[in-house]
């Protein structure tokens, strides 16, 4: 039995005055690749905003190592280990890709050099525009500096938002194999529109419809519940 | 060719003072999304405490010293006091920051009088030199350069430091700098403070060039301050450098030529910069 090392209890978010999370509960074990599905809109992307507490949760427990997370500032639960690559990347386009690393390294420890030279190997593109601007990277690559620059400090987690979104077949299979690499070495989160693609990484599965958790389990489940995937996500 | 000398020497001296108080107001609207309508406060307070320091001492070296001190208590202050209450909403910012321009400024009368004070140059820095027709204003030259050269030390501490980055990086996307584990409420103190002692930096090196000091003279230099954040682009501090000579240039030519239009030229620029570059000439990109 594999430990949990995160875990959602009813979690509830406002933003503003709308009620957008009315109750996610999930869990991911350390090791695995966790998905969460659910169409547009659903709240996938807030639901990982949440665990960062860039939209805090207004109700409910998020604990991560046995501590509670859920009121403490984002940059903290950074420090605690939880790496974040959000939907749209959010790279410092003017920065160079050294500089994006270099303000992702929190302490330059032979660990991080280490998980840095890493993850380099794992996208040589980086390394080959080392010295160009983040905002004139192609998608791919971009997402992968976004990949690399959450993976290079001690994060026990990563939560990463839509990696294959907007990119050409042959990236996003580049993108999904480095995900499944760094799975070797961290616990991953991992919010995917492309079924096959989630189908293929994640171990469990997640489906989150109208802000709620509708139903969780392993991955094979779901592969063989055409009626869940007909009603929650427009397939099968 | 010896007029146009003096009147470039005059426009960039002046855009050296203009620029080290618009570099603060521009970094902390890029990175803190913070209108602070007190910054010529912390100018007019950098003047008087250096300047009092300065008649003290009889060394202007520890009166600019002194200013620095000014600027970064009084940074520290505001911006623990006043400016994190109201992070993330431009209209309380705009009334307290207004306020606290008003009380900063009144102030000054109750600690200094509400007399201009002379101020003389110190004699190291007085006189001229003469080179054939042209005569340099030595004092003149030194504001310049000493603009020059903050402007290197921060394009260095911007471009080549880590804490550098991480404001230029908290300009560009202020979440993703946390989500990577910086606590960006030190950074804004941070820069909050340094830009606080540009500021005053710039009110005591104002305090020779115009002879006098004035409680009011912060709140006219703030508003050229402001055209120049507008016309470099909010955030850009390369553009703050460039604006303000630009600012101080157009107003020293417009003044020898053209005097009726010497206030009017800098609402003239901005205008043009809004109508056709409303992002200001050198805007950060965001993400
Ligand atoms: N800043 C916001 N203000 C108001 N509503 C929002 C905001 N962000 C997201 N929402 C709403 O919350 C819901 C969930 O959004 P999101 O988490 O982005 O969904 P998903 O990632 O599953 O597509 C949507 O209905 C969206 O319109
Ligand atoms: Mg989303």
């Amino acid at each position: 039995m594999m430990e949990s090392l995160l875990k959602l209890h009813n979690i509830h978010t406002h933003i503003g005055q709308f009620h957008i999370l009315q109750g996610i509960n999930f869990e991911a074990k350390a090791g695995e690749v966790s998905v969460l599905l659910g169409r547009n809109g659903a709240g996938k992307t807030t639901t990982l905003k949440t665990i960062m507490g860039l939209t805090p949760a207004s109700n409910g427990t998020i604990t991560f190592l046995d501590e509670n997370i859920e009121k403490k500032p984002t940059y903290d639960i950074a420090k605690i280990g939880i790496g974040y690559v959000p939907e749209d990347q959010g790279i410092f386009g003017q920065l160079t890709v050294e500089e994006n690393m270099k303000v992702a390294m929190r302490k330059v420890t032979d660990d991080a050099l280490e998980k840095q030279d890493y993850v380099l190997e794992l996208f040589p593109d980086l390394k080959k525009f080392w010295k160009k601007a983040g905002g004139h990277l192609s998608g791919g690559q971009k997402q992968m500096l976004s990949m690399a620059r959450a993976f290079v400090n001690d994060s026990k987690l990563l939560l990463i938002d839509e990696p294959s979104k907007g990119l050409a077949p042959i990236v996003v299979e580049k993108v999904m194999e480095a995900i499944m690499e760094m799975k070797k070495r961290t616990t991953i989160v991992l919010v995917e529109q492309n079924f096959i693609m989630a189908s293929r990484i994640g171990d469990t599965f997640t489906l989150i419809d109208d802000g709620r958790t509708v139903q969780q389990g392993a991955m094979n489940e779901l592969i063989a519940d055409d009626e869940l995937k007909r009603k929650y996500l427009g397939i099968g | 060719m010896d007029l146009i000398i003096s009147l470039v020497i005059n426009g960039l001296a002046t855009g050296m003072l203009i620029f080290l108080l618009a570099a603060g107001l521009t970094l902390i609207f890029g990175l803190m999304d913070v209108l602070n309508f007190a910054h010529g406060g912390l100018f007019v307070w950098g003047a008087y405490t250096g300047v009092f320091t300065y008649t003290l001492t009889e060394s202007f070296l520890i009166g600019i010293v002194a200013a620095i001190l000014t600027g970064m208590i009084l940074g520290f202050l505001m911006e623990k006091l006043i400016i994190t209450p109201v992070y993330g909403n431009h209209v309380q910012q705009i009334l307290i920051t207004l306020g606290s321009m008003l009380v900063l400024q009144e102030m000054i009368k109750v600690a200094f009088g509400p007399n201009a004070i002379p101020v003389s140059v110190p004699d190291y820095l007085a006189g001229s030199w003469e080179l054939g027709e042209v005569i340099l204003i030595k004092y003149r030259l030194f504001i310049i350069i000493v603009g020059l050269i903050v402007f290197g030390i921060f394009h260095y501490i911007l471009t080549r430091t880590k804490i550098g980055l991480i404001v230029r990086a908290g300009v560009m996307n202020k979440e993703m700098v946390q989500a990577l584990g910086i606590n960006i409420k030190k950074v804004f103190l941070f820069v909050f403070m340094t830009g606080a002692a540009l500021a005053a930096i710039g009110g005591m090196l104002m305090a020779p060039y115009s002879g006098s000091i004035y409680a009011e003279m912060g709140m006219e230099f703030a508003i050229l301050g402001f055209i120049v954040v507008v016309i470099g682009g909010m955030g850009s501090f390369s553009g703050s450098l460039f604006a303000a000579v630009l600012v101080g240039l157009a107003g020293s030519f417009m003044a020898y030529y053209v005097p009726s239009l010497s206030l009017a030229v800098n609402m003239i620029l901005m205008a043009i910069v809004l109508i056709f570059r409303p992002q200001g000439l050198f805007k950060m990109a965001k993400g």
